[in-house]
C-alpha cells in the first residue's frame, strides 16, 4: 500500500514538474522574440535592485498597511515552501515527518514559526479578498480587469487559504494523534498553532484522524503542484519574475529616452554629407519604433510578463485619473496577451506566420497611445520595476515615422520647429525679443 | 542690465562662466517671458558672467521626440549641439525642466557633454553661496505657498529638494499637496500635450491639479517649468480663483525678494 502511494506521488511530481518546465521554457522563447537589448552593466547596482526592490519589496512599502499585509504573505508563502521540501521527501520516500528526529526540539520551533506565518497568509488574503470584493478599491474594479483577470486574482487568493487551511488541519490532526500515541505518528512536542486546535478534532476516532490526516497531506501537495501549475497562466507569475525583473531594472534616469542610432546616423549623413562617402551602405530598411511585440525589446516582454495587474500604474496616471482611456496596466496586460496569441502560433506552426493583427490597434488604440503625458508616474509606481512608458514611447514613434499618423496640432508643432526653430509658429529672429526693455 | 550673447563673448575673446538657456517658451511665450527676465535679472543681480544664444538657439527637439518624431529631434540635437560645442560650452543654466533633462539625459550620447542645472539648483546653489541675499519679511512673508512638482525635474531625474529649498529661505508658510514629490500629479503638458487637445475624459488634468493646488488654502503655487505655468495658471482659473492664488515660477518669487 505505501509502496503504491509512493509510486503515485512520484509520479504526480515528475508529471507536475514536467509540465511547468515546459510552460517555462515557452515563456522564455517568448520573452525572446523582443529584439536584443544589453542590460548587464552594472551588476552591482542590479543585485542591490533585486535585494531592495524584490526582496525587500522597497516599493511597495509608499503604502505601509498594504506592504506589511503583502509581506506576510509573500515571507509566509516563501518561507512555508521550506517545509514542501520535507512533504516531497516524505511523500518520495514513504517517511512520515522525516526532519523531526534529525531537529529534535528545533522541528517543533520550525513547525510552529510556519504554523504562525500559515495563519497571517490566511488573514493577509482574507483582507485582500475584502479589498478587492467587498471595499472594491478603486484600482481594483476598473475595466482591465473585467472578466477572466479579475477571477484570476480571487483564485489566486482563495487557492491561499486554502492551502493555509489543509497545512494547518493536517497538522492538527497529526498532534491528536501524536497525543494518543498512535504507531507512525511521532511525538514531535507541540506545534505552537495546530496545538491549540485540537480540541477541535478531539471527538475523533484514530482511524478518522488519519484519513483526515492523509487527505489533507495529498490535497496539499497536491494543490501546491497544481497552483505551481497554473503560475504561467496567471498574473501570479511575479513572484518569480519580479526577480529577474528587478535586476534587469533601468539603471538610468526616468526622463532618459532611448536613442534611435539608426535615426542619428542618417540624419548625421544629411547635415554632413562629406561623410557618406565613407559609409558602409546601409543594411536593410530599419524599422522606426514597435508595431507589435516582436519590435519591443526582450525587457518590455519580461515587463509583461512580470506584471501582476496590481493598478498602482494606472492609478497614478494622470490621463487615466481625468477619465482618458490610457492605462499603463491594460498596456502590460495587452502585450502579454499578445505575446501569448504569437506564442500560440509558433506551438502550432513552428514559425510565425502574419495573422493580420499587431499590439498597436488590435490590442493599444492611437486614443490611448496619445493621451500620454510621458509624466513617469507609471514606472515610479511598479513595485516590479516595469516601464510601460517605453511600449508607449516605441508605439508612438511606429505611429508617426512608419505611418505619419499623427494629430493635426502635432504636425503643426513639427513644421514649426522644423521651419522655425520652435513648437510655435514664430519668427527665430524675435527668440532675443524679451531682452528689449529687460 | 545689459545681456550678451554667447557670439559677443567670442568676439570680445572672453568666456561666460555660464550659458542661460531660455528655451522656446521662456524666448516666445509671453508669460515665460517674465520668468526669463526675473531669472536674468538674479543672475545680474548675483554677478554671474552669463550668456545667451539669442537667435542661435534652437528648439531642443523634446516635444518631437516625445510625440514620436525622432528625425525632427536628431536634426535639433545635434544642430544645437554643433552650436554649443563651435563656442565651447561647459555649463547650462536653464528654467525649462524638459531642455534641462534632454541636455543632461540624452543629448551626451549625441556628443554633447556639457555640465546642465536647472535653474532651481543654479538659485540654490546661489543662496548657499550667499551671492544672493533675500530679504527679510518681504512679499512672502508669512504667505501660504505650495510648490508643485514638475515631472521632468521630479521623477525623471529626482530633484525634489533644491527647489523646496529655495522656497524655505523665504520665511513664508510652505504646504505641501498630497500628491507630492515623487507621487506629484502631472501638470498635463508633457509628453507634447502642450501642443495638442486632450484625449476624451472627465476632466482636463491641469483642472484636477489645479484643484488640488487651491485646495491646500495656498495663495501662491510655485513652480518650475513654463509649461506647468500655463497649466497651472489655467486650473486655477477653472477653480474661479485667479485673483487671490498666484501661479509663480520660484524664479520669480527669488527676484521678488531680493535685497539690494
Amino acid at each position: 500500500m505505501h509502496l503504491v502511494q509512493q509510486l503515485l506521488f512520484v509520479m504526480v511530481l515528475a508529471a507536475a514538474v514536467y509540465l511547468f518546465a515546459r510552460k517555462v521554457r515557452e515563456i522564455r522563447r517568448n520573452i525572446l522574440l523582443g529584439r536584443d537589448v544589453s542590460l548587464n552593466d552594472n551588476p552591482g547596482e542590479r543585485w542591490r535592485n533585486v535585494l531592495l526592490l524584490a526582496f525587500g519589496q522597497k516599493k511597495m512599502f509608499r503604502n505601509p498597511l498594504v506592504a506589511v499585509l503583502h509581506f506576510f504573505v509573500y515571507a509566509g508563502f516563501i518561507i512555508i515552501n521550506a517545509e514542501i521540501l520535507e512533504i516531497i521527501l516524505d511523500g518520495a520516500i514513504g517517511t512520515h515527518r522525516l526532519f523531526a528526529s534529525p531537529l529534535g526540539s528545533l522541528y517543533p520551533v520550525l513547525i510552529g514559526c510556519f504554523e504562525i506565518l500559515a495563519v497571517l497568509v490566511l488573514s493577509g488574503c482574507a483582507i485582500f479578498l475584502i479589498r478587492r470584493n467587498i471595499l472594491k478599491l478603486k484600482r481594483f474594479i476598473g475595466h482591465d480587469l473585467d472578466g477572466w483577470p479579475r477571477s484570476d486574482a480571487n483564485y489566486i487568493l482563495i487557492t491561499e487559504i486554502v492551502l493555509m487551511v489543509l497545512f494547518l488541519t493536517m497538522n492538527t490532526a497529526d498532534q491528536v494523534l501524536q497525543s494518543r500515541g498512535s504507531e507512525h505518528y511521532i511525538a514531535t512536542g507541540n506545534f505552537w498553532i495546530s496545538g491549540l486546535l485540537t480540541p477541535l478534532l478531539n471527538g475523533l476516532s484514530d482511524s478518522s484522524l488519519m484519513a483526515l490526516e492523509r487527505g489533507c497531506w495529498w490535497l496539499h501537495i497536491l494543490g501546491v503542484l497544481a497552483f505551481l501549475n497554473y503560475l504561467p497562466f496567471s498574473k501570479h507569475l511575479h513572484i518569480i519574475l519580479a526577480f529577474p525583473n528587478a535586476y534587469y531594472a533601468d539603471l538610468r534616469p526616468k526622463g532618459k529616452m532611448e536613442n534611435m542610432p539608426a535615426v542619428q546616423k542618417e540624419v548625421q549623413l544629411m547635415l554632413q554629407p562629406e561623410l557618406a562617402a565613407s559609409e558602409p551602405p546601409a543594411e536593410g530598411i530599419p524599422k522606426f519604433g514597435a508595431k507589435d511585440v516582436q519590435d519591443l525589446t526582450w525587457k518590455n516582454l519580461l515587463d509583461a510578463y512580470s506584471c501582476t495587474e496590481c493598478g498602482r500604474c494606472t492609478a497614478a496616471c494622470p490621463a487615466n485619473i481625468t477619465g482618458k482611456k490610457l492605462s499603463p496596466r491594460k498596456i502590460m496586460m495587452d502585450t502579454r496577451d499578445r505575446a501569448e496569441e504569437v506564442g500560440r502560433a509558433l506551438n502550432k506552426q513552428g514559425t510565425f506566420q502574419e495573422d493580420g493583427k499587431a499590439l498597436l490597434r488590435d490590442y493599444i488604440s492611437e486614443e490611448e497611445l496619445r493621451a500620454c503625458t510621458t509624466c513617469n508616474a507609471c514606472v515610479q509606481e511598479c513595485p516590479v520595476s516595469i516601464n510601460p512608458l517605453h511600449i508607449i514611447l516605441q508605439l508612438r514613434r511606429h505611429l508617426v515615422m512608419e505611418e505619419s499618423s499623427a494629430p493635426a496640432e502635432w504636425n503643426m508643432m513639427f513644421g514649426n520647429i522644423e521651419n522655425n526653430m520652435a513648437p510655435w509658429k514664430f519668427s527665430p529672429d524675435d527668440r532675443d525679443q524679451w531682452v528689449v526693455g529687460s | 542690465m545689459t545681456i550678451k550673447t554667447m557670439a559677443e563673448y567670442a568676439a570680445s575673446g572672453e568666456t561666460p562662466e555660464v550659458l542661460f538657456w531660455v528655451g522656446c517658451a521662456g524666448s516666445f511665450d509671453q508669460r515665460a517671458q517674465k520668468i526669463t527676465k526675473a531669472f536674468a535679472t538674479i543672475l545680474d543681480k548675483a554677478g554671474i558672467r552669463f550668456a545667451i544664444l539669442g537667435k542661435e538657439e534652437s528648439c531642443t527637439g523634446d516635444p518631437a521626440r516625445r510625440a514620436g518624431n525622432e528625425f525632427i529631434f536628431q536634426m535639433m540635437a545635434q544642430n544645437n549641439i554643433q552650436v554649443l560645442n563651435g563656442y565651447g560650452v561647459k555649463k547650462i543654466v536653464t528654467a525649462c525642466p524638459h531642455c534641462f533633462n534632454i541636455f543632461k539625459n540624452e543629448y551626451p550620447e549625441l556628443g554633447g557633454n556639457y555640465e546642465v542645472l536647472h535653474h532651481t539648483s543654479f538659485l540654490q546653489q546661489l543662496i548657499d553661496e550667499g551671492k544672493i541675499k533675500m530679504t527679510e519679511g518681504g512679499t512672502f512673508k508669512g504667505r501660504r505657498i505650495t510648490y508643485h512638482d514638475s515631472c521632468y525635474l521630479g521623477r525623471a531625474n529626482n530633484i525634489y529638494e533644491a527647489p523646496r529649498k529655495v522656497l524655505e529661505a523665504l520665511d513664508a508658510e510652505l504646504v505641501e499637496m498630497k500628491r507630492c514629490r515623487s507621487k506629484g500629479l502631472c501638470c498635463g503638458a508633457g509628453g507634447a500635450q502642450m501642443f495638442k487637445e486632450e484625449e476624451k475624459g472627465i476632466t482636463r488634468v491641469n483642472f484636477e491639479r489645479g484643484r488640488e493646488a487651491v485646495d491646500t488654502g495656498a495663495t501662491v503655487i510655485a513652480a518650475n517649468c513654463p509649461f506647468c505655468m500655463t497649466m497651472l495658471t489655467d486650473g486655477v482659473k477653472e477653480q474661479g480663483k485667479e485673483d487671490s492664488v498666484q501661479v509663480l515660477d520660484i524664479a520669480e518669487i527669488v527676484a521678488k525678494q531680493l535685497g539690494d
